[in-house]
């Protein structure tokens, strides 16, 4: 099937995030931390989106700091449905006391603002990768036990997981053979915008100040750094955003495609 | 002017299709069909599902459902040609010439108005009456159509009144404007079949007292042949048979005709009583929750290699009993002997073997295989479970299963998706068998399919039982997939066996009252049929 254009262009944008993200030790033209010019330079050929609030080149920082960034959001999202997935099938699997206990575990987390559960946590805790990666992974796990677990209740009533357990088949089976291929396409849906929620959640924990420490930079950092300068009208601090909306958008785009691709599948859910 | 009310000649309909991954391509739904219809006379359209009678049917009004287009021929309605008419002229005919009833009235009724207000709608909506003469004229269809309370009966809401009933309100509600015509889409398919004749009688009687003509949309032949005066038979959207019921039914021109006339004729001789395989004890059984007992003392045996056939109308504990059986719903009393062995009566109680001889299959095909699963894998994961088999072994073990269901190996890569309503139930039969069962539950395995469908799925049971010696706890509605397959019947109704038996006991009279009126609902091929019935019942059914 051709790729239609919308999809190609996320794929691309999507990739060469990425692909910076990996190699940005190489493609930066400056060191990350080096001052390299005046405070809040304009854009030049040496330095093609200025220089920041110290004079650091502004795209050797972005570079960086999408590596941080997208590191943090990916691991984050990949622990968030790992965890939400697994307990929300269990739940719809199991019902009763698990399914009970669990969702209402849940509820409570979700009654409390994510931002603001993050910050108490955040202060009382040690700001390092992991710990931002856990905090911000268990509490999108949330979002994703509810959406997995709803998709999993409608599936365990279709005859062939009555089936399965007739046949006497255990619960791993039961979750990752019967139920997970027909609740692929919601989730794949949601792991899109679970990761562009996980991009913007991470920058702003940076940029008020308790997600990623200076000297490692990261979008919402550069935010942060040189939100001063928006007063003199120097644009500086909009090119993370920029850089953090083209992402949302790229990635978006491939998740629709890979989700119309997953349902035109042969039988598969609508 | 004719003097035929409605005159189709070479109707052509088409829709287009998306495959994914190929360009869109037109398929043709309906070819060259032409009828016609006189004032008050009925005209059965008959056909397995996909020949195109609802979409004739439907374009009777001159409307297409999802995408259908009308192509081609002419539509003539009351000497007009409406199939290019423009929507202005089509929204004036529509529910005043013509008027529709649906299959599922639970679904067509809107459940926030009062039945009377839907009733009387589209009468004056058209301005063909004032609110008081509509009403008037709804009660007297409600008194028609053998509702209880007619005065009354249109203050209710839709949930508030059974299937049946919900039926003939929507009968009623294509009769109150006066219409020429009315289009029956299968009205009485999806009800129970004790309640299936009183709608068709009221249906019948409602048609010959108002003199409207009527379209008649069903997949059975024997109900078509109560209230027709002639018949088209369709087969893939083309014309196969057209003529006079009589001659229909008493003397079929086609191959295809004669064999929907002859449909559930297999022949089986019943078996004389053996050991039993599996013995249910005073099972009583209820759901989480409630406080009423869904399976009341049931006591039945099921010899090796025989066909028990639990029958009843929905709610009787027919499904209710498989899953006590499977352990599904562990039984509050009672005992079930299973091979000799007591069987516990939860599902994480039983042995690997317990599980493995005791195999199910389900009405439903489409939800009974994993969409996401080939057939290979969907046959194959019982082999794999229960005997270890790996690799080649598998592989040639599936093949041979597949040849048992009369279906190539050329499937076995194939998709639920892929294949076709028999297919599928025939692929549900072979996992079952991959697991070597003594024992399957079918619940109500050919309720879904077409007629010859549903024969080509018992012949292939009764071959497989001969060849595997394997016994069915044959749970169905229809008693005459019960003279089709059964040794032994048991009748049940609310929770209890009223009649049990060898078959050709229970099937011999006299009857109780219930098992009468059971015996007595189901269509015969026969002409004047409904009116014999109608006379000695003994029994009203739950429907009414």
């Amino acid at each position: 099937m051709r790729m239609p254009i919308s999809a190609a262009i996320g794929l691309i944008m999507t990739g060469a995030f990425f692909l910076a993200a990996i190699f940005a030790g190489v493609i930066a033209p400056y060191g990350m931390g080096e001052i390299v010019g005046g405070v809040w330079d304009p854009v030049s050929d040496k330095h093609w989106f200025g220089t920041d609030a110290i004079g650091r080149d502004m795209l050797t920082r972005m570079i960086y700091g999408g590596q941080t960034t997208i590191f943090v959001a990916t691991a984050a999202t990949a622990l968030s449905f790992i965890t939400g997935s697994i307990l929300g099938f269990t739940a719809a699997v199991t019902g009763g006391w698990a399914d009970q206990v669990l969702s209402r575990l849940v509820d409570l987390v979700m009654a409390i603002p994510s931002l603001i559960l993050a910050l108490v946590i955040l202060s009382v805790t040690p700001v390092t990768l992991p710990v931002l990666i856990l905090v911000i992974g268990l509490l999108d796990a949330t979002r994703v036990f509810r959406l997995s677990r709803a998709v999993a209740v409608d599936i365990t009533v279709m005859d062939y997981v009555e089936a399965a357990r007739l046949r006497g088949e255990g619960w791993a089976w039961i979750i990752f053979r019967e139920i997970l291929p027909n609740a692929l396409s919601p989730l794949v849906a949601e792991l899109g915008l679970r990761f562009i929620f996980a991009v913007l959640f991470i920058s702003t924990l940076s940029f008020l100040g308790l997600g990623v420490q200076p000297p490692l930079a990261d979008w919402g950092g550069i935010v942060k750094e040189n939100s001063a300068g928006l007063v003199y009208g120097i644009p500086a601090a909009l090119i993370p955003a920029f850089a953090i909306a083209a992402l949302a958008i790229s990635v978006n785009l491939v998740a629709d495609w890979v989700l119309g691709r997953t349902t035109s599948l042969k039988g598969g859910r609508g | 002017m004719s003097r035929s009310l409605l005159e189709i000649s070479n109707l052509r309909i088409d829709a287009t299709a998306y495959p994914p991954g190929e360009p869109p391509k037109t398929i043709v739904l309906v070819d060259g069909v032409s009828l016609t219809l006189e004032k008050g006379k009925v005209l059965g359209l008959i056909g397995e599902s996909g020949a195109g009678k609802s979409t004739i049917g439907l374009a009777s009004m001159a409307y297409g459902r999802g995408g259908a287009r009308l192509t081609g021929g002419t539509i003539t309605l009351n000497g007009r040609e409406i199939r290019l008419a423009d929507a202005r002229a089509l929204r004036s005919l529509r529910g005043r010439e013509v008027t529709y009833v649906a299959q599922s009235a639970a679904a067509a009724f809107n459940p926030a108005i009062k039945l009377i207000d839907q009733v009387i709608e589209t009468s004056l909506s058209h301005g063909i009456m004032d609110r008081a003469e509509a009403e008037a004229r709804a009660v007297m269809l409600f008194g028609k159509l053998g509702l209880p309370n007619p005065e009354t009966f249109g203050t209710r809401y839709p949930h508030q009144v059974s299937g049946g009933q919900l039926q003939r309100a929507m009968t009623a509600m294509a009769l109150c404007p006066k219409p020429d015509l009315v289009v029956f889409d299968e009205p009485t398919t999806a009800l129970d079949v004790t309640t299936q004749i009183d709608v068709l009688a009221a249906i019948k009687d409602a048609i010959r007292d108002t003199g409207v003509a009527a379209l008649y949309i069903t997949h059975d032949l024997a109900v078509v042949a109560q209230v027709a005066d002639d018949i088209l038979v369709l087969r893939h959207g083309k014309k196969v048979e057209y003529g006079p019921t009589e001659q229909i039914i008493t003397a079929p021109g086609e191959a295809y005709t004669q064999a929907l006339v002859s449909v559930r004729s297999i022949d089986h001789k019943e078996k004389a009583p053996a050991e039993a395989v599996l013995s249910v004890k005073a099972v009583t059984a209820r759901y989480k929750g409630t406080n009423f007992d869904v399976l009341k003392a049931i006591t039945i045996d099921l010899p090796a290699g025989q066909t028990l056939a639990v029958v009843g109308e929905s709610g009787s504990g027919k499904s209710t009993l498989a899953r006590a059986i499977t352990g599904l719903l562990p039984p509050s009393k009672g005992e079930i002997t299973f091979a000799g062995r007591k069987l516990s009566p939860q599902l994480s109680g039983r042995s690997r073997d317990d599980l493995r001889e005791i195999q199910m299959i389900y009405q439903m095909a489409d939800t009974a295989m994993n969409p996401r699963q080939t057939v290979g894998t969907i046959i194959g994961r019982p082999l794999e479970f229960y005997f270890g088999l790996r690799g080649e072994a598998k592989r040639k073990r599936i093949q041979e299963l597949l040849d048992q269901i009369e279906m190539g190996s050329g499937y076995i890569d194939r998709y639920p998706a892929e294949l076709s309503g028999g297919q599928k139930q025939r692929v549900c039969i072979a996992r079952a068998l991959a697991a070597k069962p003594k024992l399957i539950i079918c619940d109500e395995v050919t309720s879904a399919l077409d007629p010859l469908v549903a024969d080509g799925i018992l012949k292939l049971l009764l071959n497989l039982q001969a060849v595997e010696h394997v016994a069915y706890l044959f749970i169905t509605h229809d008693l005459a997939t019960v003279r089709a397959i059964s040794d032994r019947i048991a009748v049940m109704y609310r929770g209890e066996v009223v009649r049990y038996g060898q078959k050709s006991d229970v099937l011999a009279p006299p009857f109780d009252d219930y098992t009468d009126l059971l015996l007595s609902s189901v269509p015969e091929m026969q002409l004047g049929w409904l009116e014999q019935v109608l006379k000695h019942r003994k029994m009203e059914s739950a429907g009414n």
